[in-house]
């Protein structure tokens, strides 16, 4: 049987309005053969959450640079859990290493630094989604 | 006896009596070595003559250096007031305000929008109370200030005329700059509130306010650096930024103003990238674009409404976060570039900006790096120092082609009307487009391993150390910021809130009367930026990107 397609929702949660990485990781994305759904700018965890449902996406791809993401990332993941979904939330963007730890504690998946090549990016996605698969098996 | 090499070069008398008029600085113009250097070389159009190409100054740095002028902001209006008046303090006379994220995008920071984002990339305003505190004990009759704010900068500069006022300064003695620039912001920098024609009315209107009330004040700073920072190319920058100012003038003459006054307080704002001679040819040939269409197309006969000043700032986006010290010399070789390119100031950017905001320590040294250009290299010495060399020539021209072909199209777009074709080139998707294109194409070409950058894509060795001390803002901020909030709604007059409100939006929906009198009034009563915002929103909308990848 083949392998499914991956449905990756991407989105700018918040007010943050730097879209030049968001717009390159999804036609990264999109050439290796994932479906992306790019929701585009100033989306909040609800608009997110109700997206993940109605398109069945098996992860989430946030980008920030506003030093917002300790605030607005753990969000995610819980309003994600709140809505009972186990989707993977993958953040990109500025985020300084010291705050990884932070991230991973809060629930994010997987984070992608600036200067990620194309094959980081498709391969952080894969694997996050993989875990995700094997943990809900 | 004539000097026939002078004769052969129309403009020199010219340029030599214009220097003669100009002060000039208390240095030796000589190299290190003690050689004596004349203020230009080669042929003319001089610097200071039209069309500028070399310069809109006949002496350019010998009178004076470039503003260094570094953007900063952070926490209340309280901790950004101690650092301006540190920087006065220290003989400096030119305030850069950077606003939060909330407040750029004409939220107030009990907003929902606001979690997270209060007070972290800039200061928070949110009513006059906080613009009062935020110029505390400055006398604005005696600073230029400029406000990096556009979706809500008629509330903003309101506020500060305000301020103003109620220290006994009138409008007229308030010098400075807003950024204002509204059309970059559909195209690139995306913080824009209400769809692009209602925003351009505001605009028009803050023109014609600032023409008839502040005479000082540069309305609209016309900016390239966010479309090349969202990935365009450099020549997109350029034909980008000057079609935008195009439209702003044919907006502005529709209105009934006049060229050759607006024209002088219109500025721009410019990238400087890494690749050397492409930043130096383009910002020779806005030059050289702006002064020939301000002249032909717009019929600006006043010299100076037809001559390009800008501020320049090195490019954010080339810095990487592996081997970030590697960034000082990148920021070096940018301001270098702008330096040469004539630009009026310069911000220069921190090596730690592709991590965290700017820590104290780097940015202290990019402000050292751009002194180092200035006090030490001897590029001051001489205007438009590589003018006439062969390449540099050739990639000016290359410049001025490749915008003008854009031209165009934007002229194809709109009926033969640059302000037509901008509106439809953000209705159909063509700026964002472009930008993103130009962006991935640079992005595979990385990948594909045809570009190589330091650290990144080759001689990663090393960068595993990380050993840079990164600036972390604590959450209190957002606490302090709700808690004066609450404070000034809990003490206003209410009553008098909701009227001046109320005639916001009458005044929005009167396309033949000026928005700015209203919002006074609304600033005045303490009324906050997003219930001032709301109050346009009523009759103007909110605008909302489609998203297109």
């Amino acid at each position: 049987m083949a392998e499914r397609r991956i449905r990756i929702i991407l989105a700018k949660l918040g007010l943050d309005g730097h879209d030049r990485g968001i717009k390159v990781v999804a036609r990264i994305l999109r050439d290796a053969g994932m479906e992306v759904i790019y929701l585009g700018l100033r989306q909040t965890t609800a608009s997110i959450v109700a997206a993940t449902q109605e398109e069945d996406a098996d992860a989430v791809g946030l980008s920030m640079h506003n030093a917002g993401h300790l605030t607005l990332a753990p969000a995610m993941v819980q309003s994600l859990r709140d809505a009972d979904m186990a989707v993977p939330v993958i953040v990109g963007g500025i985020i300084p290493d010291v705050d990884r730890t932070e991230l991973a504690q809060a629930g994010v998946a997987a984070v992608l630094g600036p200067g990620a090549s194309a094959e980081e990016v498709v391969n952080t996605v894969r694997d996050a989604v993989n875990s995700q698969m094997d943990l809900s098996r | 006896m004539a000097d026939p090499a002078k004769e052969s070069r129309p403009g020199k008398t010219k340029w030599e009596e214009a220097c003669k008029a100009s002060p000039v600085r208390d240095v030796p113009f000589e190299t290190m070595s003690g050689v004596p250097v004349e203020g230009v070389y080669g042929n003319g159009p001089y610097p200071g003559q039209y069309p500028y190409t070399r310069g809109i100054y006949p002496t350019m740095y010998r009178s004076r250096l470039w503003t260094m002028r570094m953007f900063a902001g952070f926490g209340t209006a309280v901790d950004t007031n101690g650092r301006f008046r540190e920087i006065l303090r220290n003989g400096g006379t030119g305030l850069s305000t950077a606003f939060d994220m909330p407040t750029l995008m004409g939220r107030d920071s009990d907003s929902e929008w606001a979690l997270g984002e209060v007070g972290r990339a800039g200061v928070a305003v949110d009513t006059l109370a906080d613009m009062e505190d935020l110029f505390a004990d400055i006398d604005l009759s005696n600073v230029s200030t400029s406000m990096t704010i556009n979706g809500p900068a008629a509330i903003l500069l309101a506020m500060y005329v305000a301020v103003a006022e109620k220290n006994g300064i009138s409008p007229d003695q308030l010098s400075g700059t807003i950024q204002n620039d509204i059309l970059k912001e559909y195209q690139a920098q995306k913080e824009y509130i209400y769809p692009p024609r209602p925003s351009m009315r505001i605009i028009t209107d803050m023109v014609k306010y600032t023409t008839s009330e502040m005479p000082r004040w540069h309305p609209v700073s016309i900016s390239g650096y966010h479309i090349r920072e969202a990935g365009s190319t450099a020549a997109q920058e350029l034909a980008f930024t000057l079609a935008n100012g195009f439209a702003y003038v044919e907006a502005a003459i529709a209105a009934g103003e006049d060229v050759n006054v607006f024209g002088k307080r219109l500025s721009f704002f410019f990238n400087s990238h890494i690749d050397f001679f492409e930043e130096i040819g383009k910002l020779r040939a806005a030059r050289r674009i702006w002064a020939r269409w301000m002249k032909d197309r717009y019929g600006a006969t006043d010299e100076r409404a037809m001559m390009c000043r800008f501020h320049t700032q090195t490019a954010g986006v080339s810095l990487t976060a592996q081997q970030p010290e590697t960034n000082i010399a990148r920021v070096a070789i940018q301001a270098l570039a702008a330096a040469i390119g004539g630009t009026q100031s310069l911000h220069t950017d921190s090596y730690d900006e592709a991590l965290a905001l700017p820590s104290e320590k780097a940015a202290r040294i990019a402000l050292r790096t751009q002194q180092i250009v200035a006090h030490e290299t001897g590029v001051a010495n001489v205007a438009d120092p590589l003018g006439g060399a062969p390449y540099v020539e050739w990639m000016t021209d290359e410049m001025e082609r490749r915008a003008e072909a854009i031209f165009d199209h934007l002229l194809e777009l709109g009926n033969d009307s640059i302000l037509e074709g901008v509106f439809e080139g953000i209705d159909n998707g063509y700026f964002v487009g472009e930008i993103a294109d130009s962006a991935y194409r640079f992005e595979r070409e990385l990948n594909a391993g045809r570009r190589t950058i330091v650290g990144v894509t080759g001689f990663t060795e090393g960068n595993e150390e990380d050993d840079v001390n990164l600036l972390r803002i604590e959450n209190d901020t957002e606490q302090d910021q709700l808690q004066r909030l609450a404070t000034v709604k809990s003490q206003r007059n209410e009553e008098a809130v909701q009227t001046a409100l109320d005639d916001v939006t009458s005044a929005a929906a009167d396309t033949s009367g000026n928005v700015m009198p209203a919002i006074l009034k609304a600033v005045r009563a303490y009324a906050t930026v997003e219930e001032i915002g709301d109050a346009m929103e009523k009759v103007f909308g909110r605008y909302v990107e489609k998203a297109i990848v």
